[in-house]
């Protein structure tokens, strides 16, 4: 179990490393939210094979915090995207990010 | 070879699967072109991907009281992530950030331009 654990949490750190690169670039709002999400669902499966692995069950409330935590967020950062594309770091925006 | 061994094994392939799942839409959310090609591959590893590890982290622990949290966990994302996904890709074509070269067929802007939102509209 420790190698399945091993190997498990390898493949999430390599997919985690690949979202943040994707909430870096962006280049929009909602593509970050999108590999936010992705990337909460990473978390959970990080922790459940952490609980897997050794056997506690200390840190399953912390998956029904995290589902709950990304709905919440994808929702409201959606529901007040407005029309017209995000600034980029290279546009010239006006001091908001 | 008992049982326990057999539920320690599925639970392993299980997590794994899930795992695996959740590398390849990590590599779609970074190589597909748009928000809505992203959010297909960003759908995996939130329903299948999930259910898979919560079924391998329950077939581990084998304890009543934590499969009930897991099915909880299970249940919750299975019941929020469409409404999240349909926010997100409303949002997406609404504020004109979808390629349409990309879209096959394109009933919404027509219908858009014809009627738009009456205020309160979600």
């Amino acid at each position: 179990m420790i190698v399945v654990a091993g190997i498990g949490l390898g493949l999430l750190t390599c997919a985690a490393l690949l979202l943040v690169v994707r909430i870096t670039v962006g280049p929009t709002m909602l593509d970050r939210v999108v590999a936010l999400d992705v990337l909460i669902a990473v978390l959970i499966a990080g922790l459940g094979i952490e609980a897997a692995a050794t056997r506690h069950t200390t840190t399953l409330p912390i998956l029904l915090v995290l589902a709950m935590l990304g709905f919440v967020g994808s929702v409201s950062v959606a529901r007040f995207t407005a029309a017209g594309p995000d600034e980029g770091p290279g546009d010239e925006g006006n001091g908001r990010s | 070879m008992t049982w326990t061994h057999v539920a320690d094994i599925a639970s392993a392939v299980c997590l794994l699967l899930g795992v695996l799942l959740a590398l390849v839409a990590a590599i779609g959310v970074v190589r597909f072109p748009d928000v809505l090609s992203r959010m297909h591959s960003a759908t995996k590893p939130q329903v299948l991907g999930l259910l898979l590890v919560l079924l391998g982290v329950g077939l581990r622990l084998r304890d009543l009281s934590a499969s009930g949290l897991l099915l909880l966990v299970a249940l919750s994302q299975m019941v929020t992530s469409p409404i999240a996904s349909h926010m997100v890709g409303r949002a997406a074509f609404r504020a004109g950030q979808v390629r349409t070269d990309l879209l096959v067929v394109d009933e919404l802007s027509e219908v858009l331009k014809a009627e738009p939102d009456p205020p309160g509209a979600p």
